[in-house]
């Protein structure tokens, strides 16, 4: 059975459709990506599917449930997690206490006992921490767990955002271009780290650029045009569709790209 | 740097041993009183920075809390017969009280809609006071009961300084603990981003509310002890204009830094006090003063010193 199960996605933003009759699911431990020209609305999908956006019409299953416009606090409860295209870290704390608000609906939380600070408050503190820099590490941060987040590199700040995704425990996670503005080697580190989350058996839903990361990690892809969905397949069933070709490159460059 | 600075307390250790020596250098017990109303004044500000300084929300009409604190010290006793000490709580709790029925709507609105709710409803507060002539005595404000306990009567600048201080060490212990739980992260989470901090699980009304409500029991205490203090209350307490010395002690202390909102106080009573043979421009050199060091120290008093080459905070 699906973890995520999306069907007949509709978003209007001001009459313009940005999003159109998209659906898919994703099974545990797959990568799901889904590729599509700048503006096809992969960033608008996310945002729907993680609750900041209102869908006009469609549904949203998780595990089964329906969790169609619940809010993304309800969704996180639920096992959704997620990142950014545009980072939203926070800036003014620690790498390391990115990580554990990360781990938020995995702590106890009392105002009281906080405000005393309760010694169960500081043995959790302890077990928290301890959770978040082992993510840090496997993403590479551990180094910098004591450095303010708004200090770390670009590509340390998109780690940053999947080590703190990852913290939750989601079962869904939801990645909008996670090897943005990273180098080679950064982006070898990115697709092993997502291939041994999806081995662990989390669902994985991938949004990227990068053609070389998503043909070698994807188990299935979809590509959106425009808001619509155009073609969902496996990667050499998506790389022989002349269609997505065309979608890329424009009518003029497919029929270039054929002749070559 | 000694390890002894990044513990989490140093700096409540550091305000204990000044309370404690402070004293040693005052030659008249009016310097008591003008450090009590520093303590005072401090806590005040401690409570609203949790609100703006670590959640990120403004709010602009603080002093209504700080009013309703003060005056329920004085109605309390004088009107209804319940005891000061009690005033004092039963003053907490409504403050407590307002600001989550209030805070409930406004603090889902931003920036400046939030700054303009906030103001409204410390200008309907100071209102109230002002126009409820029977229970409050109007603009001319009204006598506060001394403070009796167990047939011990608090009076004189050097109790005063003592009561306050040892208020303020606990509102400074309460504050320190906030930071590094999962309610203060919470708290910082959403003051740099709301949708990450959602999309991480967190209740962001519910934090933002509880963090409203914080600062208002903070100011509320204040309230009630400077009216103790006094003998005295008057609507000046509850008014715009001392909201807006609270949010410039915050921030001329340092936004999230509780150090910073005592050292805020304290220049802020302080300079007034020194300024005074300036006469006339005493006021006008004030303001000059604060915007000169808004200029060249952005991020505070206390956290610009932190950042002095060799130092780490
Ligand atoms: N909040 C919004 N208000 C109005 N229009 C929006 C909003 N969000 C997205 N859009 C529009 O929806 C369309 C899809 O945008 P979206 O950001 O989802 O694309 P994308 O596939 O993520 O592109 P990219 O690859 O550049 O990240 C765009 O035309 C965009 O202008
Ligand atoms: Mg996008």
């Amino acid at each position: 059975m699906s973890v995520l199960s999306v069907s007949d996605i509709g978003i209007s933003f001001g009459g313009l459709k940005a999003i159109d009759g998209v659906g898919f699911s994703v099974e545990a431990g797959e990568i799901f990506s889904i590729i599509g020209p700048n503006g096809a609305g992969k960033t608008t999908l996310f945002n729907v599917i993680s609750g900041l956006y209102t869908a006009g019409q469609g549904r949203i299953e998780l595990g089964g449930q329906d969790v169609t416009g619940l809010a993304p606090d309800e969704l996180a409860a639920r096992g959704l997690s997620r990142t950014f295209q545009n980072l939203q870290i926070f800036q003014r704390m620690t790498a390391v206490e990115n990580v554990m608000v990360g781990r938020h609906l995995r702590e106890k939380c009392n105002l009281f006992a906080d405000l005393f600070r309760l010694p169960s408050v500081s043995r959790q503190n302890a077990t928290t921490r301890d959770a978040a820099l082992a993510l840090l590490d496997e993403v590479g941060l551990r180094a910098d767990a004591d450095k303010l987040a708004g200090s770390l590199s670009y590509g340390a700040c998109k780690r940053l955002e999947i080590a703190r995704a990852l913290a939750a425990e989601p079962r869904v996670l939801l990645l909008d271009e996670p090897a943005a503005g990273c180098n080679a080697v950064e982006t070898e580190e990115i697709d092993a780290l997502i291939s041994r989350v999806a081995k662990k058996g989390v669902a994985v839903v991938l949004v990227e650029h990068d053609m070389k990361l998503v043909m070698k990690i994807s188990d299935r892809i979809l590509v959106l045009e425009r808001g619509c969905p155009l073609i969902e397949g496996t990667p050499q069933q998506v790389l022989a569709d002349p269609a997505v070709l065309e979608a890329y490159l424009g009518k003029h460059g497919a029929r270039e790209a054929a002749r070559a | 740097m000694p390890r002894w600075v990044r513990h989490r307390y140093a700096s409540l250790v550091v305000l204990a041993v000044v309370i404690a020596l402070l004293p040693l250098l005052f030659p008249s017990s009016y310097y008591y009183r003008v450090a009590a109303l520093v303590w005072v004044s401090a806590l005040a500000a401690i409570g609203l920075n949790i609100l703006m300084g670590k959640a990120g929300q403004v709010s602009l009409g603080h002093a209504g809390f700080f009013g309703i604190g003060a005056y329920a010290v004085a109605i309390g006793p004088t009107h209804l017969g319940v005891p000061p000490l009690a005033s004092l709580l039963i003053g907490a709790v409504l403050s407590a009280a307002l600001a989550y029925l209030v805070g409930r709507p406004i603090l889902r609105l931003k920036g400046h809609y939030l700054a303009i709710a906030t103001l409204g409803l410390g200008v309907l507060v100071a209102l109230v006071i002002t126009t409820e002539i029977r229970w409050t005595g109007g603009p001319d404000g009204m006598p506060v009961k001394k403070l009796v306990v167990f047939g011990w009567r608090a009076s004189g600048a050097d109790t005063w300084y003592w009561i306050t201080a040892g208020m303020l060490l606990i509102g400074t212990w309460l504050a320190l603990n906030l930071d590094d739980t999962p309610t203060g992260r919470a708290f910082r989470a959403l003051h740099d981003s709301e949708i990450a901090a959602r999309v991480a699980g967190v209740h962001v009304d519910r934090f933002k509310l509880q963090a409203f409500v914080i600062a208002a029991v903070y100011a509320s205490l204040a309230g009630s002890a400077l009216a103790l203090m006094n003998g005295f209350v008057n609507p000046d307490q509850a008014g715009f204009l001392h909201s807006v010395e609270m949010v410039t002690m915050v921030v001329l202390g340092g936004l999230g830094s509780v150090i910073g909102s005592i050292v805020g106080a304290a220049v802020l009573i302080m300079l007034p006090q020194a300024l005074t043979v300036f006469q006339e421009y005493e006021h006008l050199l004030l303001g000059f003063l604060i915007i000169v060091s808004m200029i060249f120290m952005r991020d505070g008093i206390v956290p610009m010193l932190a950042k002095l080459p060799g130092r780490r905070a």
